[in-house]
C-alpha cells in the first residue's frame, strides 16, 4: 500500500478519536439543551472547572490559597497531603453537584420564561464568573493530571498494523480509553433516560415544561439533576482532556469546538453529538493532512466552524436535529 | 423641577420628532458635546488617553455596530473581533498602498471593505437563525483571524507577522504612528464617534431601522407584514460591520499602532464587546456608550483598586475581573435585562415627577 493512503488512514484514526473528545463536550450541552432549552455556553468551563477542581483535590491544594495570601500576608498553599485518584474524584463530583443546585437556585430560578437568547447570554457570564472563580480557587497555572489511566502509544496496535501493512500506527492509549468510556457513557445516559423514573421525567420535561408541571414533575429538581449530569459529562470530558494535555485555560477554548459538533449533529440528538464529533474529527485533521500544507496550515482553528456553518446552510436543523417548525 | 416637558412647545412636527425632546436633554446633550470637544483635548495627559479615553471611545462605535445588528436586528453575533480585524488590516492595506490618502478617507473606506465581508458573512442569516447563528458568526471570528495570521500579502510580507501604522496626519497634526500626541488621537476618534453616534441614532428611527426592529421582534410576521427580511438582515450586517470596521480600523491606526492580530482582535474581544451591550442596553445607543464606559472603566478601576490600593498581585486581579463580570453580566440579565439604559429611563421617569411624585 503506498505510504500516503497509510498515512491518510492513521490521521483518520487519529481524529476519529479526537472526535471521541469533541463529543463528550457536547454531550454535555445536548443534554441541557433537551432539558431546559437553555444553550449552555459554560459546558467547556464545567469541565475545566472539574478538571481544577479535581488536580486541586488530589494534590491537596487549598482553595482560594492565592486570595488569603495576598489578603493576610500568609504563605499556605498545600495541605502536604495527597488524596487517590476515586476519592477526589467523588469528591469533585460533589462539588459539581453543588454547583448545580446553587445555578439552578441563583439563576435559572430566576430565568423562568425568558427568551432562549437571555439565558444563553446569562450562560456566558456564568462561564466567565466560574473562570474567574476556577483560577482565585485553584490558581492559573498549567497542572498535569494523572488518574491512572493509560497513557502512550499503544505497542499492540503498533505491532500489529506493522505485521499488516509494514508501517506501526501511532494511536495513543488514552484516546482508546476515551472511546470506550464514552460508548459506557452514551449507553448509560440512553439507558437511564429510557428505563428509569428520573430519567422519563427528564424526557417529559424536555417535551413540555408546563405539561410536565402539570402532572406532577418538579421543574427545579429535574434542572438540577440535568445540571448534575452535565457536571458529571464535563468532569469527564476533564479528565480526558485534562490528562491529554494538561488542565488550563485552553481547555475552555477546546471546548468551543463542541458548539459547531453540535451543529452538525443537531441540538437535540444524543447519537448526532457523537456522529458530529466523529465527522469534525476526521474532517479537520485530513483537512489540515491534504489542503493545510497549500495554505500555511493551522486551519484546525476555523475549519470545524466552517463546515459546521456551510452544512447548516442546506439543513437548518443539524443531522439528526427535529425539524425547526415556526409559527406566527 | 427642572425635567419637565411642561412650558417646552412644540410648533411644528419637526420638533415633535427631534431626538431630545426635552429642554433638559437637549442641553445636556450640548454641554456633553462642548466638554468632550473644548475642555478635554486641553486636559488630556497619555495616561487618561491612553488607559480611559480612547479606548472608550474606539469601544462605543464597535458597540453601537454590534447594538444594530444584535439590539435592534436580534441576530446575536459572535464575531466581531474578526470584524475589527478586517477593519484593522484593511486600513493598513489601503495606508500603505496609498500613501496619500487622507487618514479619514482610509479609515472611511476600511468600514466600507468590512461591511462587505459583514454581508458576505451575514448571508447565512437568511437560512440560520438564533444560536445557530451565534455559532456560525464564529466562523467568520476564526476564519478571519487566521487568515489574516497565514496569508502574508495582508501584513506586507513583514518578518514579525505584525502590522504598525506609519505617521499620516490630519490638517498638518499626526494622528497616527509615534508622534502623535494624547489629543491628537482623542480629537479623531471623538469625531468619528459624534458623526457615527448620530448617524446611528437617525438610521436606528428611521424606515430601516423600524424594519430591523419587526424582524428582531418576529421574522415571519415582519415579512408577512410587507418586511424583506433579506434586504433587513443584510443592511443591519452591513451597517454594524462598517460601524465595527470603522472601530477596528481607530483601534489599530490611532490607538494600538502596532497589531498582532490573534491577540487584539481574538474570541475574548468579541465576547468584550457583547457584554458591553448586555450590560449597556440591547437596542439602545445611550446604552452602548454606558456599556463601553463600564466596561472600559471596570479594569482601570479594579486594577487601581487592588493592585495600586490593597498591593494585591495583577494576576489575582485579573481573575477578580473575570469573576465580577461574569457575576455582573448574570445579575444585570436577572435584574435588568434591558442594561444600564433601562435604569437611566426609569431615573428620567422618576426625575420628571421630582420633588412631588403621585
Amino acid at each position: 500500500m503506498p505510504d500516503q493512503l497509510l498515512f491518510a488512514m492513521e490521521v483518520t484514526l487519529n481524529g476519529l478519536m479526537t472526535g471521541v473528545l469533541y463529543s463528550l463536550v457536547a454531550l454535555g450541552f445536548v443534554l441541557i439543551f433537551k432539558a431546559s432549552g437553555i444553550f449552555n455556553y459554560s459546558q467547556g468551563v464545567l469541565a475545566l472547572f472539574a478538571a481544577l477542581t479535581l488536580v486541586g483535590f488530589q494534590e491537596g491544594q487549598v482553595p482560594f490559597a492565592h486570595l488569603i495570601n495576598a489578603i493576610f500576608g500568609t504563605e499556605i498553599h498545600h495541605f502536604g497531603w495527597h488524596l487517590p485518584a476515586i476519592l477526589a474524584i467523588l469528591l469533585t463530583l460533589a462539588v459539581m453537584v453543588l454547583l448545580a443546585i446553587l445555578v439552578e437556585k441563583y439563576i435559572l430560578q430566576h430565568l423562568v420564561n425568558q427568551e432562549p437568547i437571555i439565558l444563553f447570554m446569562a450562560t456566558i457570564g456564568l462561564a466567565y464568573f466560574l473562570e474567574g472563580f476556577g483560577d482565585i480557587m485553584w490558581g492559573a497555572d498549567i497542572k498535569t493530571l494523572d488518574v491512572g489511566l493509560p497513557q502512550g502509544i499503544s505497542e499492540t496496535i503498533d505491532e500489529t498494523t506493522y505485521e499488516w501493512f509494514g508501517y506501526g500506527f501511532f494511536i495513543d492509549r488514552l484516546d482508546i480509553v476515551a472511546t470506550v468510556i464514552a460508548a459506557i457513557l452514551v449507553i448509560s445516559l440512553t439507558l437511564f433516560s429510557q428505563y428509569t423514573k428520573h430519567g422519563r421525567a427528564l424526557r417529559a420535561v424536555a417535551d413540555d415544561h408546563q405539561a410536565a408541571l402539570s402532572v406532577g414533575i418538579s421543574l427545579r429538581f429535574i434542572w438540577v439533576l440535568v445540571w448534575s449530569i452535565a457536571g458529571f459529562v464535563a468532569l469527564v470530558a476533564g479528565i480526558m482532556w485534562g490528562t491529554k494535555s494538561g488542565v488550563q485555560f485552553s481547555l475552555s477554548l477546546i471546548a468551543l469546538k463542541a458548539l459547531p459538533v453540535l451543529m452538525l449533529g443537531g441540538f437535540t440528538s444524543i447519537p448526532g453529538a457523537i456522529v458530529g464529533g466523529l465527522i469534525i474529527g476526521v474532517g479537520e485533521k485530513l483537512f489540515e493532512f491534504l489542503i493545510g500544507p497549500m495554505v500555511g496550515g493551522a486551519t484546525e482553528n476555523w475549519f470545524a466552524y466552517v463546515l459546521a456553518l456551510v452544512f447548516l446552510v442546506f439543513r437548518p436543523q443539524g443531522l439528526f436535529g427535529e425539524k425547526i417548525i415556526e409559527r406566527v | 423641577m427642572f425635567y419637565r416637558e411642561a412650558g417646552d412647545f412644540k410648533t411644528s412636527y419637526q420638533d415633535d420628532a427631534q431626538t431630545f425632546p426635552i429642554k433638559f436633554d437637549r442641553y445636556r446633550y450640548y454641554a456633553v458635546i462642548a466638554v468632550g470637544l473644548l475642555v478635554i483635548p486641553f486636559a488630556i495627559n497619555d495616561y487618561w488617553a491612553n488607559a480611559v479615553l480612547v479606548p472608550f471611545l474606539i469601544w462605543a462605535i464597535a458597540a453601537i455596530g454590534l447594538n444594530i445588528l444584535t439590539g435592534y436586528c436580534g441576530q446575536v453575533s459572535l464575531g466581531t473581533g474578526g470584524f475589527m480585524a478586517v477593519g484593522a488590516y484593511a486600513c493598513y492595506k489601503l495606508m500603505t498602498a496609498f500613501p496619500e490618502l487622507n487618514i479619514v478617507f482610509v479609515v472611511i473606506l476600511a468600514g466600507f471593505v468590512t461591511a462587505g465581508v459583514g454581508v458576505l458573512f451575514g448571508l447565512p442569516s437568511l437560512r440560520i437563525k438564533g444560536f445557530y447563528l451565534a455559532v456560525a458568526t464564529l466562523a467568520a471570528q476564526f476564519f478571519l483571524v487566521w487568515l489574516f495570521n497565514r496569508v502574508p500579502w495582508f501584513y506586507n510580507y513583514s518578518a514579525s507577522g505584525q502590522i504598525s501604522a506609519p505617521e499620516r496626519t490630519v490638517f498638518g497634526v499626526p494622528v497616527t504612528g509615534p508622534e502623535t500626541s494624547a489629543w491628537a488621537q482623542y480629537m479623531i476618534c471623538l469625531l468619528f464617534v459624534v458623526v457615527l453616534a448620530w448617524a446611528a441614532r437617525n438610521l436606528t428611527r428611521g424606515t430601516i431601522g423600524r424594519s430591523w426592529m419587526a424582524i428582531r421582534d418576529m421574522d415571519i410576521a415582519a415579512e408577512i407584514i410587507g418586511v424583506n427580511p433579506l434586504r433587513a438582515k443584510l443592511s443591519a450586517f452591513a451597517v454594524s460591520s462598517f460601524f465595527v470596521g470603522i472601530a477596528g480600523a481607530l483601534f489599530f491606526a490611532v490607538y494600538l499602532g502596532a497589531v498582532e492580530v490573534g491577540e487584539a482582535f481574538g474570541i475574548q474581544k468579541s465576547f468584550l464587546a457583547l457584554f458591553m451591550i448586555i450590560i449597556g442596553g440591547l437596542g439602545s445607543i445611550f446604552g452602548s456608550f454606558a456599556g463601553a464606559a463600564f466596561m472600559v472603566l471596570l479594569p482601570v478601576l479594579l486594577k487601581n483598586v487592588l493592585v495600586g490600593g490593597l498591593g494585591w498581585p495583577t494576576d489575582l486581579a485579573a481573575h477578580l475581573e473575570l469573576l465580577i463580570v461574569g457575576g455582573l453580566i448574570v445579575f444585570f440579565l436577572i435584574a435588568e435585562p434591558h442594561g444600564l439604559a433601562a435604569l437611566w429611563r426609569t431615573v428620567k421617569e422618576k426625575l420628571r415627577l421630582w420633588p412631588f411624585p403621585h
